[in-house]
């Protein structure tokens, strides 16, 4: 690329390899000198750009690679959370001892193909009683919600029941997780007396359930976690219709 | 010590007479969310104080490279990366906390402490002082969360770090005359908490002067 000079005095600009003896302007002589290209801005458009660019690459990089090399644990953590979830739907204290040793001793995992999909349950045994325990899942208000419901060897009464939730509101939906709700469902029914899948309600104070089907009161304030409840517990249950014994 | 005055300022500082909870309020959204037991409170407290020193230190390290038109979106992909990558390690080692802590460890993102000190600090200020910096500040949050946990779990329930503190024989359910104060649990407590820190702290400093 060709050089600019500039004359000192005049102001002329030459364009060239090498800066004329005389300026052709003014006629001075050891006039010119050589025009400095603008220095390198951080402002310009295409070094935010490039700078953002880089920027992004190298935390997209970097993530992914602390998120495979931990992937492993997260998996493992996970695996022993739900066997957690599984042993408290079965009401079984996870506070003293070992958790994972309790749930080897008395859960096994087995599955059925419904419409070419492999849906997974659990039966435990309790007591030389078996227990059928059917995952759930569903939408809460904010994100996702899911449980374990333990029916007791009639495949018609809830033995036990169990909620997590992504991130229902503290103190209002996120309290579908507490004792004090989840008792409400033990000993209901989710068949009515013909044998038909029902599920259980989840209704606000007041309202009464159709003719067959047992209900639970909706926790107050949190009305459309519980109705996310109610759903996931009608939708899960009929997905598991074939292994429920539905007459 | 051979510190700088500057240099010892940026550490100092925050723990006391520049305390981010107590003097410049902010943050408090995260104090109130965590501060129901003591133990998620220790790991929040720690998690922030780690992010905000290593965000300075980054932030402070290409400050001068850094295009100023986008320099708050820098600072906060510098800030997000740090805190998905702490997100990832909790939920790696301490799965327990990370589901309790849950939303506030992402929401570490949008404390106000954080881009306040890049903003204000790590971007016109030398590596180790913004380090310093970081680390000040970030005990200077954590100090208030360990303060008001540790009110809250003792008083809310009798406990501390999950063990039981107040002896069973003393509850009304076993004959004595102690219950729990309910309200300690309430998120409103924690502010109304800070708030008798922040006044302790002013008079405090009110007599020095």
């Amino acid at each position: 690329m060709a050089k600019q000079y500039v004359c000192k005095v005049c102001g002329y600009v030459h364009t060239g390899d090498k800066a004329p003896d005389v300026c052709p302007q003014c006629q001075q002589t050891n006039c010119f000198e050589e025009k400095k290209t603008k220095r390198f801005s951080t402002d310009s458009n295409v070094y935010t750009i490039v700078y953002a660019t880089v920027i992004v690459i190298i935390v997209a990089v970097l993530l992914s690679l602390v998120h495979s090399v931990l992937k492993p644990m997260h998996d493992e953590n996970e695996r022993l959370d739900t066997q957690k979830q599984i042993l408290v739907a079965l009401n079984q204290d996870i506070t003293q001892g070992n958790p994972s040793q309790l749930y080897a001793d008395i859960v096994k995992e087995d599955s059925i193909l419904i419409n070419g999909e492999k849906k997974v349950y659990y039966i435990a045994t309790l007591d030389n009683t078996q227990k059928l325990v059917v995952p759930l899942k569903g939408q809460g208000l904010w994100g996702a919600i899911w449980g374990y419901v333990a029916l007791d060897e009639d495949k018609n009464t809830i033995f036990g029941i169990n909620f997590g939730h992504e991130g229902e509101t503290p103190g209002l939906g996120g309290e579908i997780v507490t004792e004090n709700f989840r008792r409400r469902f033990f000993g209901k029914h989710i068949k009515d007396a013909e044998g038909n899948l029902r599920s259980v309600a989840v209704l606000k104070e007041g309202k009464k359930a159709p003719e067959g089907q047992d209900q639970v009161d909706a926790w107050a304030g949190a009305t459309i976690t519980s109705t996310g409840v109610n759903d996931m517990l009608y939708n899960s249950l009929n997905q598991y219709k074939a292994i429920l014994g539905e007459e | 010590m051979a510190l700088a005055q500057k240099t010892k300022e940026a550490f100092l500082g925050p723990l006391n007479v520049n305390n981010p909870v107590l003097v410049q309020i902010l943050g408090i959204c995260s104090a109130l969310a965590v501060t129901v037991q003591l133990k998620p409170a220790l790991v929040m407290g720690i998690s922030v104080t780690i992010i905000v020193a290593l965000s300075n230190v980054v932030i402070s390290l290409i400050r001068k490279s850094i295009p100023m038109r986008i320099r708050i979106i820098v600072q906060l992909v510098v800030v997000a990366a740090l805190v998905t990558i702490v997100s990832e390690i909790l939920k790696a080692f301490a799965y327990d906390v990370a589901m309790q802590l849950s939303v506030y460890i992402g929401l570490i993102i949008t404390n106000c402490i954080l881009m306040g000190r890049l903003e204000a600090f790590a971007m016109t200020n030398n590596v180790k002082d913004s380090l310093l910096d970081g680390l000040g500040n970030g005990f200077g949050y954590a100090i208030i969360l360990v303060i008001v946990a540790f009110v809250r779990e003792l008083l809310g329930s009798g406990k501390l770090l999950g063990f039981q503190i107040i002896p069973d024989s003393w509850y009304v359910a076993n004959g004595g005359c102690y219950e729990n104060c309910g309200m300690m649990l309430m998120p409103a407590m924690a502010l109304i908490l800070v708030g008798c820190v922040i006044w302790a702290h002013r008079s405090i400093n009110e007599e020095k002067k």
